[in-house]
């Protein structure tokens, strides 16, 4: 079996398993707990949960007016970073035809030009992100391991799939193999780490929409 | 405080907080630091240690510590006694549970109500500083943080009624509102209560004070003591359902309102059987159904938002509509309404003698906001912000003005 056997084979197969359980584990434990139930009424206006869980949805995808200048680097740097990946994730023709291979969807891919400049958007924030943690005496504080074994299995795969698309240094099978393995390896730690925020951040959105709405606060 | 510190204690009242939602909050945070820009405390002091989402990590470990199977495995460190000595500070003197954080937080987490919750295991280990604890007990056993029993409440209605020549109804056998008092308004500034007396005389409305349950603030839920909260609040619903009240009414106080408003059925574990609210809500009613009639206010003024009233209490509106057509000159400070900076004083944080240092340094924010509109007096619709401002006044030998807006406006009345 060579490299990129085993990386295409058992190692994803895994990671997908360990991926799939351990979201559904950080799900089900939270979504399981005994719920409060809320004895206050709402005011009369407040609107269905529903809705008022989208709202807070929405209200929490862009800092309000006060914010926007202390929140200038993250706005910018956030947003980059994620367009960014969601660009090469989803509109290099290779992941699309891997996903077709494995979901059986498929949709046209994006020129390979918008692709590269995404590419080091992504890398260039990821790099921002991290010299910001290891600088600003907040971030310095309040980061963790977690944060930065984060940082780190989300730019391997950045930086092994910009030496696979161009052939950088080593054999392309090579290079394959080792961009495989580095997204399997975001894949385990994917529900250990903070990069759950990406199924969380539905339930604590909402929830606080929920009370803002229900309180009439108007956020 | 030297009594032993009972981790155990804390661990497990942080476990107690299981809420769905309270735990994917801990679990959410992605650590951006976003926060610090929205909290007055990091934005005075420049310290990191002051930053909301820090303010998390002792329950937020605690909340870990017992993830199976990460326990089982023995990879989630447990909650220790240092933790909770350092935390302390922070939960309690450097945080006014104003939620402004959550304003800005991307993934919306709500910082205040953790904190909330997280003080009963601070309280639940002995932890917790002393004064504010000795307020939540000086309610439990005399009824008020302040010392103001029920005989000295009636005596005190009863000397105000007659230096200001107006009723003030006490223990009517049935009324329709039930109105509520903060001791500091009673202790500080009883023209407060005068203010609401008269204002409701005169739209004709049947209340009354009742000495069975009359104290608004709630020092049990700030102190982190939830037997005390409960003892807090069920005196005022037994007091209003019997003079079988239809709505509580509470006075100038921002977390009473919340305490009540959206927390008083949970704590008690059932509906209230009135409606709650704040007297601004109240006025804002009276003034729609056309019994609040005022004379034109002169001289500019600018409205502090009491935190739980406006972004945490939705009320926001309620203060502006009473000024509308009648502050002639008002103007907004920036940021305002559900943005505004905290007075520096909520959360208990007032009634903390070690926690004042920073505080008074705090409200410069405020200052230099209202001296950027020019205005010549703040009103605000909390007792508590009131003092604040007023002790931090003196601190900073600051000119502006500061005023109830009940007061103003009772002193406007046709």
């Amino acid at each position: 079996m060579t490299l990129l056997d085993f990386a295409r084979g058992p190692a994803l197969s895994i990671a997908f398993a360990v991926f799939l359980i351990g979201v559904l584990w950080r799900l089900f434990s939270l979504v399981l707990l005994p719920k409060a139930s809320d004895n206050s009424p709402a005011r009369a206006d407040s609107g269905s949960a529903f809705g008022q869980g989208l709202r807070g949805f929405w209200r929490h995808m862009w800092p309000a007016d006060p914010y926007l200048k202390s929140s200038v680097f993250a706005l910018v740097n956030g947003y980059a970073f994620h367009l960014g990946l969601a660009i090469v994730v989803f509109g290099l023709a290779q992941h699309i035809q891997f996903i077709k291979d494995v979901f059986g969807i498929s949709w046209p891919g994006l020129p390979t030009g918008v692709i590269t400049l995404a590419a080091i958007v992504t890398l260039a924030s990821l790099v921002g992100a991290l010299v910001r943690r290891l600088t600003n005496p907040v971030l310095k504080l309040i980061s963790t391991g977690n944060d930065y074994i984060t940082w780190l299995v989300t730019v391997l795969p950045v930086i092994t799939g910009i030496m696979t698309i161009n052939h950088l240094w080593l054999r392309y099978e090579t290079l394959l193999a080792l961009h495989i393995l580095s997204f399997a390896l975001m894949l385990v730690w994917f529900p250990f780490g903070k990069l759950m925020h990406a199924f969380l951040v539905f339930l604590t959105r909402s929830r606080t929409g929920v009370v803002y709405g229900r309180r009439g606060v108007k956020i | 405080m030297n009594a032993p510190v009972n981790v155990k204690a804390a661990a497990k009242t942080f476990l107690a907080q299981t809420e769905e939602y309270l735990s994917a909050y801990t679990e959410a945070c992605v650590h951006c630091g976003q926060c610090a820009e929205a909290c007055h405390f990091y934005q005075t002091s420049g310290d990191p240690r002051h930053t909301p989402a820090y303010k998390l990590f002792p329950i937020a470990k605690a909340m870990k510590n017992n993830k199976w199977p990460l326990n089982w495995l023995g990879l989630a460190p447990a909650i220790t006694e240092a933790d909770l000595k350092e935390w302390e500070e922070l939960l309690f003197d450097t945080c006014t549970m104003c939620g402004r954080c959550t304003t800005i937080c991307p993934m919306a987490i709500d910082i205040a109500g953790i904190v909330g919750r997280a003080r009963q295991a601070f309280a639940a280990a002995g932890l917790g500083p002393e004064d504010l604890q000795q307020a939540a007990e000086m309610s439990r056993d005399h009824g008020s943080p302040l010392g103001l029993s029920p005989d000295k409440l009636a005596d005190r209605l009863e000397w105000l009624a007659d230096e200001n020549e107006i009723e003030i109804a006490v223990d009517k056998a049935k009324a329709d509102v039930l109105l509520t008092v903060s001791s500091i308004e009673m202790m500080k500034y009883p023209d407060s209560i005068v203010a609401m007396a008269k204002i409701l005389n005169k739209a004709g409305i049947n209340y009354t004070f009742s000495t069975k349950g009359y104290e608004a603030t709630n020092f049990g839920y700030l102190a982190g003591k939830s037997d005390i909260a409960k003892i807090m609040t069920l005196r005022i619903v037994e007091a209003a359902e019997k003079v079988g009240a239809k709505t509580v009414v509470i006075p100038e106080c921002g977390h009473a309102y919340g305490a009540m408003r959206w927390s008083g059925g949970n704590t008690i574990g059932r509906p209230l059987p009135f409606e709650v609210l704040h007297i601004t809500e109240y006025l804002a009613r009276l003034k729609r159904e056309g019994k609040l009639k005022l004379k034109p206010l002169d001289g500019s003024i600018t409205y502090h938002d009491p935190c739980q009233i406006s972004r945490r209490g939705g009320a926001t509106q309620d203060a502006r509509y009473l000024l509308e057509g009648f502050a002639k000159d008002f103007r907004e400070m920036t940021p305002a309404a559900d943005y505004n900076w905290c007075c520096g004083g909520g959360g208990g944080v007032q009634a903390m003698g070690r926690a004042a240092d920073l505080r008074h340094k705090v409200f410069k924010l405020k200052i230099d906001q209202v001296a950027k509109t020019g205005a010549a007096t703040m009103v605000s619709s909390c007792a508590n912000c009131r003092l604040t401002m007023d002790e931090s006044k003196e601190y900073w030998k600051w000119q502006g003005g500061l005023d109830s807006l009940v007061e103003v406006i009772a002193e406007h009345l046709e």
